[in-house]
Formats: structure tokens, C-alpha cells, sequence
């Protein structure tokens, strides 16, 4: 009895998971999708938020633009970048989105390492060296902890 | 070193791992001095987080003695005693600053996760899975804590090891309960759940100058032990109409503010049971919300219902029509720690909070699975059981 729960248990485990990898990866590729600004908020006055000086942003170079604002209230300043030519970056495809080879996942990844430089100075790193080994449920979840970083809402 | 791993639903085990390292300039190293079980590990333990990878360190409460320091941390040095949050925050971003910590923007190493179940990320917590940042967990010999000059507080002399532990997550848990649900003099407050947490929610109420504070479970021992060193009524509620007693004993009112301290594994008597554990196993819904239910029911017009237990996607047969005719608020959070625990460990050190009370069992690590099954099963009268590391 105690077993069948826990396989139960484990089998509505991975079907979660496997329903958490679809929808992290499951947004329609509309080609306006592409050209939509990725935007994060930054705990910083404008004057401090200078995109093309911050290591994860400046890599891309010319690939992309930025566009900075205040955000309304105390909040901080809005930091937005897209690719300008989101056609010859290439992926956007959920296959491409889903292998991790979407150029706005590293987008997304650089913009969300160039707020927590600018708010806390670093860039929290995951433990090392990791205790996990593997096991059959552990698999999807390795796919969506390394997916996860460029993946989401923003 | 040794650590307590997760190895699949309902199997933990004593591994040898490799011990931590320093990976930010703001880390440093805490060996553990001792830990503690969470009703939160039971909810992950029982594969109702499904986002835990076989070998996953668990454990999230802890006092301990700094042993290293990376070279941006300004506020700690080798040799101090901590007592660390359980959740991690930068510090810094919008929501550190306006003491939201457990929203923390910076400290989820898996943000997607977090944005793909929830619609935006939170903040990382130790050892509490790949959705909640994939951080090690505390039941170990050494842990990393990173961000340490805003998780982490020195305990002050006069107060012990045990009484500092709670303060970790279960004492700011109950604390903020009571707080943010805006309890103050002349409320009449009803608490579900006498572990840790609703026993911390309920001296909160008290000591926020609550009128009458009434906890609710059916664990003989945990009501009694809450009627003595909380100063709360209790109800059990595996004997008693709670709804009925509850309208009693508040002249047909029914209390001001209602705090869950239960979550998403809760039981029930009757057929609502079944359904929901049925429902849950097949996913169908993640949760349980029996005590939810019941607490939207009992609360007052207009009064506040604020859910501390934890839940983790969506629930079936939630009381909106209550919630939006009877004009409540309902409000829930993880915990806020950093907000609360300097004024905590001062109240304990003035003898106005009693912690060490919860700690029924003291054991060592290799002890550690049988402890929880212990914790789990509620058995021989365990609220807490402390881990020590060394012994
Ligand atoms: N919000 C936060 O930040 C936070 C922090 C810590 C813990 N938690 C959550 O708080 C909850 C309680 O934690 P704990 O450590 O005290 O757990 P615990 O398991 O020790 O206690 C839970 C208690 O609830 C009682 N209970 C079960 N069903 C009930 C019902 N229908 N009515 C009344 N009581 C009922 C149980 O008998 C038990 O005594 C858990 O869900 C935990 O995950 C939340
Ligand atoms: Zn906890
Ligand atoms: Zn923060």
C-alpha cells in the first residue's frame, strides 16, 4: 500500500514536471514574439544603469538594443533588450527553445545577470559540487534546472 | 562530509558528499552546531514538490559556527555563533528593501521554474528543491550560506543553541502570520495547526495583544502543549464541530483573523478526504486545502484569513463565494525571516518567547530518517526533532 502510494506519489511527480517543461517551452514562436523587448527591473537610478558597460549584456555587442526608462514609483529602472534582427539570430522555433538553442534564452539569461550585478553585486552561483546522481524522475528535472536560467516569463 | 539526501518519495538516507565550497564572494561556510525537522520537508519527502533530484541535501533550519568567510562579507567573521534564515535574500533588490524577502529577485538559481508554475520566481530557500533554487540543503556537517551578511545573525550570549534554531523559519513563519494579518488588541484570533509554526502564530496573536487566541489540531500532546507554554485555547478538532465551536465561543461572530498553519497535506475525517487525496494523487490537484476551507468558512465578516502552510500549485473546490460575500482578505507568504528575527532573538533573550519547548527529541544525524518518520507520524509526542551533526 505504503508503495503504491509512493509510486503514485512519484508518477504525478514527473507528469508535474513534464507539465512545467511544456509550458516553460511551450510559447508559440509568432514571429512578433521575436521582436518583443525582453524588460527586467533594476533596483538602481537610471543615471547607474548603463547596458552596453554590463559584462552579460556587453558580450552581444551590436547584435542587440537596449532601451532604459524609470520605472514608475520607487521601483527602480526598467532595463529592456532585444535582438535587432531577430531573423538572422535564428531559433525561435519550439524545437530550438526546447534543445536551449534560442538566442533570446541567452538574452533573457544576460538580462537577469546584469540586474543581480547591478542590485547585488553578484551573480548567485548553484552549490558545487552537486550531490545529486541519477535516477529516472531526476533526469527531466537536470533538463529544466539547466533550461531555467533562460527560460521564463520575462 | 555527511549529509541527509533525498533519494526518491519517501526514502531519505545518510550519504557521504562532497562538503561545500565557497562559489560567491558574499558565501561563507557555517558548520552546522544543529538543525531541525519542518513540516515543509514532509511536503517534499512525500514527492508533493516534484522537483527534488535523488541525492538532494535537505534541511533549511539551522544555528551553526562560521568557519569560513568569502571576501565580500562584511558583517561575520570565522568563530561567530549564526542562526541563518531559511530563505536566501540579495538584500538589495526591490523586494529585500521593502522587507518582502522570500520574493528576493536574485537567489533562485532556476528562475524559469519558478515563472513557468507560478507566473514569476521567488526567492531560493536551502535544501527545498530545484523549483525553490536548487540551494544545499542544512543537514550536513557544513553548509554554504550565501548572501551571509543578510541570512545570517549573530545569536546573542544568554540565548542557547535550541531556542535559536526556530528562529530560522518556524518563529518569523508564526510571527508574520499574526502581523501581516494585521491581528492587534481585541482581536479574536483561531489558529489551525499546533506544530511549530501555528504554535509560533498563536504566541504571536497573544503577544500582539490579541484578546482571545484558540488553536485547532487533534494531537493530543501538541494541544496540550500549546494550551501550556503558548497561552492559547485549543480545540480538538478529531472531537469537536470546530465551525460551531468557533461561533460559540466568539458570540456568533466567528474570530477576526484565522491563520492557517497547516497546508497542503492536511487531513480531515469524512468524505471530503478521500476525495482530495485522491484527487491529489492523481494530480488532478496538487493540494490539500481542508483547513483553508475552514478557515474562509469560520472567519468573520470581513476579517482576514492568512495561509501560512505551504502549497504548491492549485486546489479544487476553494470557497470563493465565501471569500467574496462575506467581504474577507486572504492573504498568504512565504516567510519574510530577515524582517523579524533580530526582534525575535532579542524578545527571547528578554524571556517573552519560549522556543525550546518544541524540541521533544534530540538526535544525530544517522538518526535523522528515523526522525523524520517520527515527525512525520506525529509520534511519541514529536513537534521538533533536532538533528546534531557532531553529535
Ligand atoms: N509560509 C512559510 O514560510 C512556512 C514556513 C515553515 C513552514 N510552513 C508550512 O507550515 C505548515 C505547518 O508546518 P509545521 O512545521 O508546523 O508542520 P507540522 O506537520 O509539525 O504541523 C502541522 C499540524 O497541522 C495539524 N493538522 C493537520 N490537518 C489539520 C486540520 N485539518 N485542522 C487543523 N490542524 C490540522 C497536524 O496534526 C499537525 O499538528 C506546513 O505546511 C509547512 O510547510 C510555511
Ligand atoms: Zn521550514
Ligand atoms: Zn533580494
Amino acid at each position: 500500500m505504503a508503495g503504491k502510494k509512493a509510486l503514485l506519489t512519484a508518477a504525478a511527480g514527473l507528469t508535474a514536471g513534464a507539465v512545467a517543461l511544456r509550458r516553460l517551452t511551450a510559447r508559440s514562436p509568432e514571429p512578433d514574439d521575436t521582436h518583443r523587448w525582453l524588460v527586467v527591473t533594476v533596483q538602481r537610478a537610471p543615471d547607474d544603469v548603463r547596458p552596453h558597460e554590463i559584462g552579460p549584456l556587453k558580450d552581444f555587442g551590436d547584435r542587440i538594443e537596449t532601451r532604459i526608462n524609470a520605472a514608475p514609483g520607487d521601483r527602480g529602472t526598467e532595463l529592456a533588450a532585444r535582438f535587432r534582427d531577430p531573423a538572422a539570430e535564428g531559433g525561435g522555433s519550439v524545437a530550438a527553445r526546447v534543445a536551449g538553442d534560442d538566442p533570446r534564452q541567452d538574452l533573457r539569461r544576460a538580462l537577469r545577470e546584469a540586474k543581480a550585478l547591478l542590485e547585488a553585486g553578484e551573480v548567485l552561483l548553484p552549490d558545487a559540487p552537486p550531490t545529486d546522481h541519477e535516477s529516472p524522475g531526476g533526469k527531466l528535472i537536470g533538463t529544466l534546472s539547466r533550461r531555467a536560467g533562460g527560460e521564463g516569463v520575462l | 562530509m555527511k549529509a541527509l539526501c533525498w533519494e526518491g518519495v519517501d526514502r531519505l538516507s545518510v550519504e557521504q558528499v562532497p562538503d561545500p565550497i565557497l562559489r560567491n564572494d558574499q558565501d561563507m561556510i557555517v558548520r552546522l552546531v544543529a538543525g531541525t525537522t519542518c513540516g515543509s520537508d514532509l511536503h517534499l519527502i512525500g514527492g508533493y514538490i516534484p522537483f527534488m533530484r535523488a541525492g538532494d541535501v535537505i534541511g533549511h533550519e539551522f544555528v551553526g559556527e562560521v568557519v569560513e568567510v568569502g571576501p565580500a562579507v562584511r558583517r561575520h567573521a570565522v568563530g561567530d555563533r549564526v542562526v541563518v534564515c531559511s530563505f536566501v535574500g540579495c538584500g538589495r533588490c526591490w523586494y529585500c528593501a521593502n522587507d518582502l524577502w522570500s520574493l528576493c529577485d536574485n537567489t533562485n538559481t532556476n528562475p524559469g521554474i519558478g515563472q513557468a508554475l507560478f507566473g514569476a520566481d521567488t526567492a531560493g530557500i536551502f535544501g527545498y528543491s530545484h523549483a525553490m533554487g536548487g540551494l544545499r540543503g542544512s543537514h550536513a556537517e557544513y553548509v554554504r550560506v550565501p548572501f551571509a551578511d543578510y541570512g545570517a545573525f549573530t545569536v546573542p550570549e544568554g540565548v542557547d543553541d535550541t531556542s535559536a534554531l526556530f528562529v530560522s523559519d518556524s518563529v518569523p513563519t508564526g510571527w508574520m502570520g499574526a502581523d501581516l494579518g494585521g491581528v492587534g488588541p481585541g482581536d479574536v484570533v483561531a489558529v489551525w495547526g499546533c506544530g511549530a509554526v501555528g504554535q509560533m502564530a498563536a504566541r504571536a496573536a497573544v503577544l500582539l495583544g490579541a484578546e482571545r487566541v484558540i488553536s485547532i489540531d487533534r494531537v493530543p500532546e501538541r494541544l496540550r502543549m500549546t494550551e501550556r507554554h503558548v497561552g492559547s485555547e485549543v480545540i480538538d478538532y478529531s472531537s469537536t464541530d470546530v465551525g460551531a465551536e468557533l461561533r460559540e465561543r466568539t458570540g456568533g461572530r466567528g474570530p477576526d483573523v484565522c491563520i492557517e498553519a497547516v497546508g497542503m497535506e492536511a487531513h480531515s475525517d469524512g468524505p471530503m478526504h478521500v476525495y482530495d487525496q485522491v484527487k491529489q494523487q492523481l494530480r488532478l490537484q496538487t493540494d490539500r486545502p481542508t483547513a483553508v476551507r475552514q478557515a474562509i468558512h469560520a472567519c468573520r465578516k470581513g476579517g482576514t484569513v492568512f495561509i501560512l502552510g505551504v502549497f504548491a500549485g492549485a486546489v479544487d473546490k476553494f470557497p470563493l463565494g465565501a471569500v467574496i460575500n462575506k467581504g474577507l482578505t486572504v492573504r498568504g507568504a512565504q516567510m519574510h525571516g530577515q524582517r523579524y528575527i533580530p526582534m525575535l532573538l532579542d524578545r527571547i533573550a528578554a524571556g517573552e518567547l519560549s522556543t525550546s519547548h518544541m524540541a521533544t527529541h534530540t538526535v544525530s544525524l544517522d538518526e535523522a530518517p528515523t526522525a523524520y518518520d517520527m515527525f512525520k507520524h506525529k509520534t511519541d509526542g514529536c513537534v521538533r526533532a533536532v538533528i546534531r551533526p557532531g553529535g
